[in-house]
């Protein structure tokens, strides 16, 4: 019968203890430090996020030369601000216009651009996200509340291989007088896969 | 339409369980001792049971994918307690991360397509490994962008090298995949290496 509350005496979920035994045996076998995934559980739980993201985007909008380089090697330019490593190793930055909106997918697995995003959200990685994207990708943005005109075209960028897509979103209106770190609060991370837009400025200051 | 809509979680954590973190740290660290490549850690994942992969959450794919390839490389022999040689160090993880993996390789010849030109993604069902999605097969698109050479994972998933090819960002557009019931005003574009490509 099933309880919404957690028995003290429960036994544990069966995939806690599968990957604790598995743990085990890996560490046992000297395949494993336990203290090694530990480091790489820290660097992406609190290291590693899109905030990294925001910054490049922030950057891009306020530095035309950077922007230029961004467009033209997105690996070089997201690099130099000192951003790089597994899942980004072949960046490639598309931009959004008035009349083109890009969206990311992976449909083959869950590629994403772990240096500038962090890991992906379960969303991301649903077979409804990953099938429907490129099926019908304006009811799919509808669905995280983003209605587009439908004169603007979509974009949808399917990461079958070792390139890895960051959306440069299109700097909202009345941010002219905003500093860059101000910028950067208003980029969420969805606005970088395509499924969101920046947050209006009277929103943050509000 | 098809798996329902897509459900987005607000404030969602990097992590919704203790062992989800953990699957991710036995992933990458036993995948940093070289028995196996990415390609051949996707193929594994990949080649669960169909109803196993639906109905198993991503880490859960993760570890069933481990799982095999351990199994498959012999390295759960209990025989074997002497730390693996390349066994990652806690102070390597940070210099591993950042580092990360070049699979782009020199390649030598003209490429054979160039931007601009229609091309038809191969009607082909591989065996294996393949990295050309099933919904553009047979169907007709635009080369936007030649990337030079990269690591064929048809080949790379099986043991059998790094096979270079040329990737190319090829265009398609949405009536051209769905027919009629497309969306208007929709692309779609996939990264496919040479040999998925044939000129039309």
């Amino acid at each position: 019968m099933p309880h919404d509350h957690p028995h003290h005496d429960a036994p544990p979920d069966p995939m806690t203890e599968r990957v604790r035994q598995l743990e085990e045996r890996l560490v046992a076998q000297g395949l494993v430090d336990p203290a090694a995934v530990d480091a790489i559980i820290e660097t992406y739980a609190e290291k590693v996020g899109p905030r990294t993201g925001a910054a490049v985007v922030a950057r891009a909008w306020t530095d035309p030369e950077f922007a230029d380089w961004l467009a033209r090697d997105a690996t070089a330019a997201i690099g130099s601000m000192g951003y790089a490593g597994r899942q980004g190793e072949h960046m490639q930055a598309v931009f959004n216009t008035p009349t083109l909106h890009n969206l990311i997918v992976c449909t083959l697995c869950s590629c994403y651009p772990w240096p500038v995003l962090g890991l992906p959200p379960v969303w991301y990685k649903s077979p409804a996200y990953r099938s429907r994207a490129v099926i019908e990708p304006r009811a799919v943005l509808a669905e995280f509340g983003l209605e587009l005109p439908p004169q603007v075209q979509i974009r949808v960028w399917d990461s079958t291989a070792e390139l890895r897509y960051l959306v440069i979103p299109m700097r909202p209106e009345g941010t002219e007088e905003m500093t860059v770190d101000e910028l950067a609060a208003l980029i969420t991370r969805d606005s970088m896969v395509g499924t969101g837009l920046p947050v209006a400025p009277e929103r943050v200051s509000g | 339409m098809g798996f329902g809509p897509v459900r987005p979680e607000v404030n969602e954590p990097v992590f919704h369980a203790a062992w989800e973190a953990r699957a991710l740290g036995l992933t990458l660290a036993t995948g940093a001792l070289g028995h196996w490549n990415i390609d051949e850690s996707r193929h594994a994942r990949e080649s669960l049971p169909p109803a196993v992969y639906l109905s198993s959450s991503y880490y859960e794919i993760w570890i069933r994918g481990l799982e095999a390839l351990l199994d498959r490389h012999g390295l759960l022999d209990p025989a074997a307690s002497v730390p693996h040689p390349r066994r990652l160090a806690p102070g390597a993880v940070a210099q591993v991360l950042a580092a990360g993996t070049d699979y782009t390789r020199p390649i030598a010849g003209p490429p054979r397509f160039r931007p601009g030109d229609r091309v038809r993604a191969r009607n082909i069902h591989p065996r294996g490994h393949t990295r050309l999605p099933r919904y553009v097969r047979g169907h007709a698109g635009i080369v936007e962008a030649e990337h030079g050479g990269f690591v064929l994972p048809d080949a790379n998933a099986h043991g059998q090298g790094d096979a270079p090819e040329r990737l190319y960002t090829v265009v398609f557009d949405g009536a051209d995949l769905w027919g009629p019931d497309a969306e208007p005003g929709t692309s779609v574009s996939v990264d496919a290496w040479e040999s998925y490509l044939e000129p039309i």
